[in-house]
């Protein structure tokens, strides 16, 4: 057998409706258990019944930021699978398959695949039953990676437990079979395996990005989510209402994506610390309460999980072609923040600090995310999704005993330096005010007056300026003196770090200057940031290449190259790679 | 100021205990009077809605702050501009919406909505269709003129056929919304009609409106004496009668609902078209609110390490 690669690359494929996703998470699940550190992406289509889905893994000894190319192990579900996946496979990459499939192992081999078939159905039915064969499939994976048994019948044991003993041990028996079988037909024929581990195995957790998120905004005291179904944020407004009652949080599927922006502000305006999770077409429906939220002053906290665009575009995809939208959406000029995390920690993070930030500036903030994270799982130690770094800020909200002492009547928009007007909740007799979406005095009673209109429009922008001395500049991965730097935003952080020992590889010493505080810009930090790029490629994954001409319009800086991408597919650290070598002429 | 690490809920109040108490004697109409007057045009009928509704609101010894009233935009949607009550005055056809979101993070407020017809049955109509059949605790009082004056003087969703505005220049020729018949059709569990021409009749129903434990519909003829020429208060006049005149009118009957609900031209039925008692609201109803509301939670209890121990448990 040869050496242990860096990391190990499974891909499970079959069609819509056989369990891929499922059976994915559950291998992952498997892997971090017995002390691997796993990256895992579904690629699923927008139908609940036929078609090719697919779910890749990476297990590695150090944290993984994005799924790899080539793949080392196929589970394949269907014959169609390995078609489809013969192009991505390593050379001898193992090919698990059910024996019924009557493929030409022979032809296999020809085309460079290791066959391994298995009666994976016979052992389903025959020590379970037939609904068991993902089971069989599993363990025959554990079994070719000599991942230890007991770990997968430990995960069976809390998988199922809920449905009863039988199913428990049906599972089992159908496991410890096709493990048995695996091992004993095939065992060292891989020329790929686990990746050594570093270090005792912690335990970790895995999480989806939208998991993730739904733990930060718990720990950050969110109260409040309305939303429409609408992929693929829909697991956020899912996950919420599932732990309603757990966490205290009031959750509703509204009528439509306006409904639900108009009672997450209604929600806000009384003191809940309200969110609602859409995608780009939900967004598009909420504009014009976005405007009042910014225009009334009412803290909301809007998700946007992004897809392939336009219109219903691609689904089940990914693309960062949201950017400029989210800077513009609305008629008008008012305060918003947007955050655009990249990794499972960031859009945790950004979970708990948008409601932070929408109090403190009482303003919409936006979270701007992605498919790619929302759907890709992670380990993750425990500490990154927990409540120890949260803080929560409030913002200046009075109390009662500051209302009552309050010496003149209550003025909801009062002036201020920082344009931030002491916000009160109403339910207090202090209290008692009117907010309106047209233009309003420091009473919130209407108005049209030239000069209080400059002042109200100033006031309000004035936030902006407040807010921007906490936005944070770009963060630097790799080498300070980099001769070349990838420019990213977003989700694309993860295989653009992983890019970079590729680019080495080739000779190419670069870096990553990633940006998650979009807006207000962080103009100082992003400034000196750039300041030190001797040459730059900017990668992102929409058509016209939106946070470059974003970054132009801020700093006048002008990247040298661009790789842009928008097949609806996240970047592999391989195509990054790739694309950045070809902008800087370095033959692949 | 207040500490800016506070997480402790707002107001210092508690879920058992009223909000900071309420204020000795009982509210009076000056109670709810502000220093601005309304921009109205002068015999408008939204003046009648706005003394009814003070007037219901001293009837029923509710304070100014313990109201939440909640408007879209259109001239009828200024209201809240000229009482003195929390207010807000959201955008064209989406305060039901915006009220649905207070009323579940603080149900403790006692929620009105108030909007023109464009804005609560066009615009707004599916918010409307849907809150009568998810029958939150609110309050709706539509002030229907037939018309759109904000905008000045086009045709609205209750508009007659035949009716001439700029943009029905040969006279309306789609069939009106019949408010009455929506809601009962959508489940609503109280639906009134009322006349801004007798603000008395208005003030009684508004009461009950507010009293009704789940949404309550008071679609309220309100003559517009600048682009309405021909739904005047006389024509209203004219035609309403009061169902509740009639001994044998059963508002719990959905037949007999139906049967007046639909009669519109030479007589106008108001009054309470339709109640069903005992239907609880949908705030009562959702499980989160049971351990207390939104607007009320300890934000700190989030932090607790012992919860995401639990949450924790799912990803392991
Ligand atoms: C999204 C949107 N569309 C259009 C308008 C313009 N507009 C303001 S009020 C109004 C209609 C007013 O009619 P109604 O709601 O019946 O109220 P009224 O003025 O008759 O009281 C319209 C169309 C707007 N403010 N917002």
């Amino acid at each position: 057998m040869p050496g242990a690669q860096a990391d190990i690359r499974i891909t499970i494929g079959g069609d819509a409706g056989q369990g891929v996703e499922s059976s994915g998470a559950m291998l992952s699940q498997a892997l971090a258990r017995g002390g691997w550190h796993v990256f895992s992406v579904p690629d699923y289509r927008s139908r609940i019944r036929g078609g090719h889905n697919f779910f890749q893994i990476r297990a590695a000894g150090r944290p993984c930021l994005s799924h790899s190319d080539p793949v080392h192990l196929l589970l394949a579900l269907t014959r169609e699978t390995i078609d489809v996946h013969v192009a991505n496979l390593a050379p001898g990459a193992g090919v698990i398959y059910d024996d019924g499939f009557r493929l030409d192992a022979p032809e296999l081999e020809s085309r460079g695949m290791l066959p391994l078939s298995m009666p994976l159905a016979k052992i389903a039915e025959q020590h379970g039953n037939k609904l068991m064969l993902n089971t069989a499939a599993l363990a025959a994976a554990a079994g070719i990676l000599d991942l230890p048994l007991d770990v997968l019948e430990s995960l069976l044991r809390d998988t199922f437990g809920a449905k009863g003993t039988k199913v428990v041990e049906g599972n089992l028996h159908v496991a410890r079979a096709a493990y048995r079988f695996a091992k004993e037909r095939y065992s060292g024929r891989l020329p790929y395996s686990l990746p050594p581990k570093a270090g005792p195995g912690a335990e970790r957790l895995v999480l989806s990005g939208n998991e993730a998120f739904c733990l930060g905004a718990v720990a950050g005291g969110c109260t409040f989510v309305a939303a429409y179904p609408m992929t693929p944020a829909t697991p956020i407004l899912e996950w919420m209402a599932a732990h309603e009652r757990d966490v205290g949080v009031v959750t509703k599927h509204a009528e439509d994506e306006i409904a639900a922006i108009c009672m997450a502000v209604g929600a806000g305006f009384v003191g809940a610390r309200a969110m609602v999770p859409t995608s780009g077409g939900g967004l598009s429906l909420m504009t014009e309460a976005l405007g009042m939220a910014g225009m009334c002053e009412v803290p909301v906290v809007v998700v946007n999980v992004q897809r392939g665009g336009p219109s219903t575009g691609l689904p089940t995809r990914t693309e960062q072609g949201d950017l400029l939208f989210m800077l513009h959406a609305a008629q008008g000029e008012f305060p918003r923040i947007v955050l655009a995390p990249g990794t499972h920690e960031q859009y945790f993070e950004a979970g708990w600090r948008a409601f932070n930030l929408a109090e403190k500036y009482q303003c919409p903030v936006i979270v701007l995310s992605d498919q790619f994270l929302a759907a890709s799982r992670r380990s993750l130690e425990k500490t990154a999704v927990s409540p120890e770094s949260v803080t929560i800020d409030r913002g200046q909200l009075l109390t009662a005993e500051d209302l009552e002492r309050l010496e003149k009547p209550y003025r909801r928009y009062a002036m201020t330096a920082s344009g931030v007007s002491p916000r009160a909740l109403p339910g207090h007799p202090q209290a008692v005010f009117t907010a309106t979406t047209d233009e309003h005095g420091e009473d919130g009673h209407i108005t049209e007056d030239m000069d209080l209109r400059v002042n109200m429009m100033d006031k309000r922008m004035r936030k902006l300026e407040t807010a921007a001395a906490e936005m944070r500049g770009p963060a630097v991965y790799g080498p300070k003196d980099a001769e070349l730097t990838i420019i990213c935003w977003g989700s694309t952080v993860g295989p653009a770090r992983e890019s970079l020992p590729l680019l080495l590889d080739r000779g190419v010493r670069a870096n990553v200057l990633h940006f998650t505080d979009i807006w207000p810009f962080p103009q100082a930090p992003a400034e000196r940031a750039l300041h030190a790029v001797r040459r730059a490629v900017c990668v992102e994954q929409n058509h016209t290449g939106q946070f470059g001409r974003f970054l132009r319009m801020m700093t006048g800086f002008t990247a040298d190259g661009h790789v842009r991408k928008y097949d609806g597919r996240p970047f592999s650290p391989q195509q990054i790679a790739a694309g950045v070598l070809k902008e800087v002429g370095v033959r692949a | 100021m207040p500490d800016a690490e506070s997480a402790k809920a707002p107001g210092g109040s508690r879920r058992d205990k009223r909000p900071n108490g309420r204020p000795a004697g009982r509210p009076e109409v000056k109670t709810y009077a502000t220093a601005y007057k309304p921009t109205w045009c002068p015999g408008c009928g939204d003046f009648g809605i706005l003394a009814a509704l003070k007037a219901a609101l001293v009837d029923l010894e509710i304070w100014p702050h313990e109201v939440l009233i909640v408007s879209g935009i259109g001239c009828g949607s200024k209201l809240p501009q000229y009482i003195h009550a929390n207010g807000f005055m959201t955008i064209h056809g989406r305060p039901l919406a915006v009220a649905t979101g207070a009323k579940l993070a603080n149900p403790e407020l006692h929620v009105i909505v108030v909007n023109g017809d464009g804005d609560g049955y066009g615009i707004g109509g599916n918010h409307f269709l849907h809150t009568c059949r998810r029958n939150p605790d609110i309050t709706h009082i539509v002030e229907n003129n037939q018309i759109y004056a904000l905008t000045k003087g086009q045709y609205s969703p209750t508009s007659d056929p035949g009716f001439r505005t700029t943009t029905s220049p040969d006279g309306v020729f789609e069939l009106p919304v019949n408010p009455v018949a929506v809601a009962l059709a959508a489940g609503a569990t109280f639906i009134a009609r009322s006349f801004a021409g007798e603000p008395k009749h208005l003030q009684r129903i508004i009461a009950q409106a507010v009293r009704h434990p789940g949404y309550a519909l008071v679609d309220v003829l309100q003559p517009c004496i600048a682009f309405n020429k021909v739904n005047t208060y006389n024509w209203y006049a004219e035609r309403v009668y009061d169902v509740a005149a009639d001994d044998t009118y059963d508002p719990t009957s959905l037949r007999d609902a139906w049967e007046r609900g639909t009669e519109w031209g030479d007589r106008i039925p108001i009054g309470i078209l339709y109640r069903k008692e005992g239907v609880p609201p949908y705030e009562t109803r959702v499980a989160a609110l049971r351990d207390g509301a939104p607007v009320h939670r300890d934000l700190r209890a989030r932090l607790d390490p012992a919860l995401f121990q639990r949450l924790h448990r799912e990803f392991v």
